[in-house]
């Protein structure tokens, strides 16, 4: 009936590769990575210990420190950043909320996990973008990185990494910065790039150097995109630990997957709405504090 | 610190990738039109030879696109010469190695920008010390002097506002306290008022005389408005499409145009305050008669002087009060009114 029975089959069924070469190929490279990581499991392993001990030191201090003190250090830190009694006060009830349901450490395995990487994707995503604004190429290359990065499921570049660094909280925060540096790396190269070329030109014609350039001029111009950079990334990040928890970091997001797996309802919504809850104090201290940074630029006349 | 002047020799500016390819042809003859359409290349500048008097104001003036601001930037070398030489100091900049550049930029010259190109995350006082910052002078040295010239152009009290607290006219004053801050010996402002009310820009420009008379710095100044350049030049160039029309004093230029172009533009200019009496004077018949009037005092001033006393016949004294040539009110008129041949030609143009 169709129309493939007239048509000679090259046609109608795509000429794919055959099923065996498929195999050969795939087990070749397979067999190849496992070879590799099984020759370097040692080096690896001692390479990212120092990292792992510092992880696991501060998701215990998190986690063992008597909850007044992390509080009242936290409420502190909302305070000096944003100067707002409204966000302090927003604070104090989340976590007594998420105390309350019994959530506490979960938060402070998942908020330890958010500062590290948030911390690790900052100091690695603004160099990048420093980079990427000077040098055209450099953007070039690191562009389409960039692109694949963003689109590739996360889930696919786990197995890599856990083939690498087993299961445990490395491999967790490889994943989360990840998917969280992109917009730090994008957005300092765009602030950057977008600094008015007048005001540049008045650097060069006062023979600033090129770091001269980028510390008087470029980064504080750049600085309220190089924020709303920092934001998208602790955003990220907050949103990536529910996946990072099924390569073994634990905290709010093993929860959400416990929940996931087992269709506990509540539990989930608990959850996740602890996420949101820590996800809109970060954004609103960070935001706030970007604000006072560039309260310069208000026009009181002109 | 002597001010040395400035020589700008052959000089060629051509935009695009392959530039310096072109040059003879334009130096043989091609045209900015035929450049463009058969090469696809920009003539910014061509066969530029200017002379720019130490210690004086050399004002380069002309319409957009005539290629000023690309003029005034191959004086610190913002803008890469394709062929030519700018020599400071019998120095030529375009040859200078990066270091050599930025020593030169740092220490040798100060820029005042058309659109201001304040920091607008620092202060006042923050962006008048850049110039100093950048050198690597201390802190409460730079501040000392910031301080000084910000009073100078009239900034005491907003030495911690923010640029936008400011208006056009005072982010100007800023500019140019930032600029004298750096104490360089040439002072290159690009338009620098143009972006300015009319009644501030004679304001500025006033100041800017005030400070020259003690300063004595080598100054460039470009702007697109003939009556600006004539109040401030000692000197003045026009340009047109990236060439130089003509160049001498501000009364030269208004008494003998080049051609049709400037013609145009000096038609609009009141004559009375540019033409000095000793321009017009007659040599003297007999003993002198009427009011002495000093040499250099122009037309106007010296009308009104006339008028005031009553009389219509002065004589001109030189600097040591022997008299010079006898002048009088209708040759003064005759020569304030644009002359009849001016206006056929801007007709004819």
């Amino acid at each position: 009936m169709a129309l493939c029975d007239y048509l000679p089959a090259m046609l109608c069924k795509f000429p794919a590769l055959s099923d065996s070469t498929i195999r050969a190929g795939r087990k070749t490279i397979d067999d190849g990575f496992k070879a590799f990581v099984r020759s370097y499991s040692d080096i690896i392993d001692t390479a990212v210990q120092p990292l792992q001990v510092f992880l696991n030191f501060l998701e215990r201090l998190f986690v063992t420190s008597p909850w007044p003190i992390i509080l009242i250090a936290m409420l502190v830190i909302v305070y000096l950043g944003s100067r707002s009694v409204r966000v302090t006060i927003g604070t104090a009830l989340a976590m007594y909320f998420i105390g309350l349901f019994g959530l506490w450490n979960d938060a402070m395995v998942t908020l330890a996990m958010t500062t590290v990487c948030t911390i690790f994707a900052v100091l690695l995503g603004i160099p990048i973008g420093i980079l990427m604004a000077r040098f055209d190429r450099v953007q070039a290359t690191v562009n389409p990185i960039l692109d694949v990065m963003q689109t590739m499921p996360s889930f696919v570049y786990l197995i890599p990494v856990v083939m690498i660094f087993g299961i445990g909280k490395v491999p967790g925060m490889i994943a989360v910065v990840i998917y969280a540096v992109p917009p730090m790396i994008r957005l300092t190269n765009l602030g950057i790039r977008l600094v008015d070329k007048e005001v540049l030109e008045a650097a060069d014609a006062f023979g600033s150097s090129g770091w001269q350039k980028l510390k008087n001029v470029q980064i504080p111009l750049a600085l309220p995109t190089i924020m709303a950079g920092i934001n998208q990334t602790i955003m990220m990040s907050l949103a990536m630990v529910v996946v990072a928890s099924m390569v073994g970091v634990g905290g709010l997001g093993k929860n959400v997957l416990g929940a996931i797996n087992n269709q506990f309802f509540t539990v989930g919504f608990l959850n996740g709405f602890a996420l949101v809850a820590i996800a809109i104090i970060f954004d609103r201290t960070s935001q706030a504090f970007g604000k006072r940074l560039q309260k310069h630029s208000e026009v009181i006349h002109g | 610190m002597a001010s040395h002047a400035i020589e700008v020799r052959n000089l060629y500016k051509i935009f695009g990738p392959r530039g310096a390819d072109y040059v003879d042809q334009v130096k043989n003859g091609l045209s900015k039109t035929d450049l463009n359409a058969q090469y696809g290349h920009v003539l910014g500048l061509q066969d530029i030879n200017i002379a720019m008097p130490a210690g004086g104001v050399m004002v380069v003036m002309g319409l957009s696109g005539s290629g000023k601001s690309t003029l005034i930037r191959h004086i610190n070398r913002l803008i890469e010469p394709t062929s030519g030489e700018v020599l400071y100091d019998g120095v030529d900049v375009c040859r200078m190695n990066e270091r050599d550049l930025r020593e030169f930029r740092r220490h040798k010259t100060a820029m005042v920008f058309q659109k201001f190109a304040l920091l607008p995350h620092r202060t006042v006082v923050e962006n008048t010390v850049y110039g100093l910052e950048i050198q690597g002078v201390p802190t409460a040295e730079s501040e000392k002097r910031a301080r000084y010239w910000i009073d100078r152009v009239g900034l005491s009290g907003f030495e911690n506002h923010y640029p936008n607290q400011l208006s056009g006219g005072m982010q100007q004053r800023v500019g140019l306290a930032r600029a004298l801050t750096n104490d360089a010996e040439i002072l290159l402002m690009d338009e620098a008022y143009s972006a300015l009310d009319p009644l501030i820009r004679v304001d500025m420009q006033s100041v800017l005389l005030d400070l020259q008379k003690e300063l004595k710095k080598t100054v460039v100044f470009i702007t697109h408005d003939l009556d600006e350049a004539l109040r401030l030049g000692d000197k003045i160039a026009i340009l047109r499409d990236g060439r130089v029309v003509q160049q001498g004093t501000g009364q030269e230029i208004v008494l003998d145009p080049a051609d049709d172009y400037i013609t145009a533009f000096v038609k609009e200019v009141n004559r009375g305050r540019v033409i000095n009496v000793e321009t017009i004077m007659k040599p003297l018949a007999g003993n002198p008669e009427g009011l002495p009037i000093a040499k250099g005092t122009v037309l106007e001033s010296a009308a009104r002087a006339m008028t005031s006393a009553g009389q219509s016949v002065a004589h001109v004294v030189d600097e040591a009060g022997r008299p010079a040539g006898t002048l009088a009110l209708d040759t003064i008129i005759a020569a304030m009114v644009t002359p009849i041949g001016h206006d056929e030609a801007q007709q004819a143009a």
